[in-house]
């Protein structure tokens, strides 16, 4: 593997700058949700570099975690939206201020 | 002379490689923070998670390329198509409008000052330091990385491993939980309004489906 880490690295950082700017800027709760997805795959990218750069297994199984992780988060957090949709019609982040004090 | 060429040869291959995953990644991550429509937000992610699987084997992770295409572009993208067409909203949005004046703004500074302070951690940081092959080297061994990957997540990560069967079977009850409707009689003693989907729950409720 000639090409070295540092390109991956930086697309790493290009991916989890988008990710965070679509979960700041977006207000549908899904598509937050996928920009989360962007940010951790971000980090699966930086993790399974280093573990190229250090030839060390840890980083892939990271990685692995990771993946369980963010089904994990999926799950419930969809069950949360669809949750909410009973209740209310629309899945903007905006409306969902009814915990307000 | 004669040993250089394959090295060149496999370097051009690996850029090559890389600049278009990468191209198709960040085109995919752009993709899914414009789009109007979030079903074009979730193709939009199977295209940038293709991309990262051919990063993965490009990075000599091959298990991890083929868990990549099937847990997420599989089973997590389905999942998010199937929460949208079963809400309903795969309708276009205006992401033009923006009801908090200053968020767009503030989230561009945000985002800004992050960049730079990542890119400051980037040129200054020695970016892989420290011993080598703590867990286990990744390359030369028989079998593959799969083998390597299965030896160190039941032996050096067998208690992360555990932890995660445990995260699993809580996110599948909570899942349950969160998505049965109340029964009846459950429902009879309660605040009945508030567990139907229909239009005459409050009244926001019309300005929020025009929107």
């Amino acid at each position: 593997m000639s090409l070295g880490g540092q390109p991956y690295l930086a697309l790493s950082m290009v991916v989890f700058a988008l990710g965070a700017l679509g979960l700041l800027v977006r207000r549908n709760v899904l598509v937050m949700f996928m920009c989360v997805e962007l940010m951790l795959n971000a980090a699966n990218i930086a993790f399974v570099t280093f573990a190229r750069m250090l030839d060390d297994i840890g980083g892939q199984a990271l990685v692995f975690f990771v993946l369980v992780v963010a089904a994990a988060e999926v799950v419930v957090g969809l069950g949360i939206v669809v949750a909410i949709f009973r209740r209310r019609r629309g899945a903007t982040a905006d409306d969902l201020h009814m915990l307000k004090g | 002379m004669t040993h250089l060429v394959p090295v060149l040869a496999a370097t051009t291959v690996d850029t090559v490689t890389f600049v278009i995953a990468a191209s198709v990644i960040v085109v995919g991550a752009i993709g899914v923070v414009m789009s109007r429509n979030p079903v074009h937000s979730a193709l939009m992610l199977v295209m940038t998670l293709f991309g990262v699987a051919v990063l993965f084997v490009e990075e000599d992770a091959g298990f991890l390329a083929a868990v990549q295409v099937i847990v997420y572009a599989g089973a997590i993208v389905v999942l998010f198509l199937f929460v949208i067409m079963f809400l309903g909203v795969d309708r276009d949005e205006n992401i033009e409008e923006e009801p908090l004046r200053l968020q767009r703004p503030i989230a561009v500074v945000l985002l800004v000052l992050t960049v730079i302070g990542l890119i400051l951690v980037g040129v200054n940081a020695k970016w892989a330091v420290g011993p080598h092959s703590v867990a286990g080297p990744v390359t030369g061994q028989p079998g593959g990385d799969v083998a390597v990957l299965g030896r160190s997540v039941f032996t050096t990560y067998l208690f992360p491993f555990e932890a995660t069967a445990a995260l699993l079977v809580i996110a599948v009850v909570g899942a349950v939980v969160l998505a049965r409707r109340p029964r009846l009689d459950e429902r009879a003693g309660g605040d009945a309004s508030t567990d139907e989907p229909g239009p005459t729950d409050e009244p926001g409720d019309a300005e929020e489906v025009a929107r």
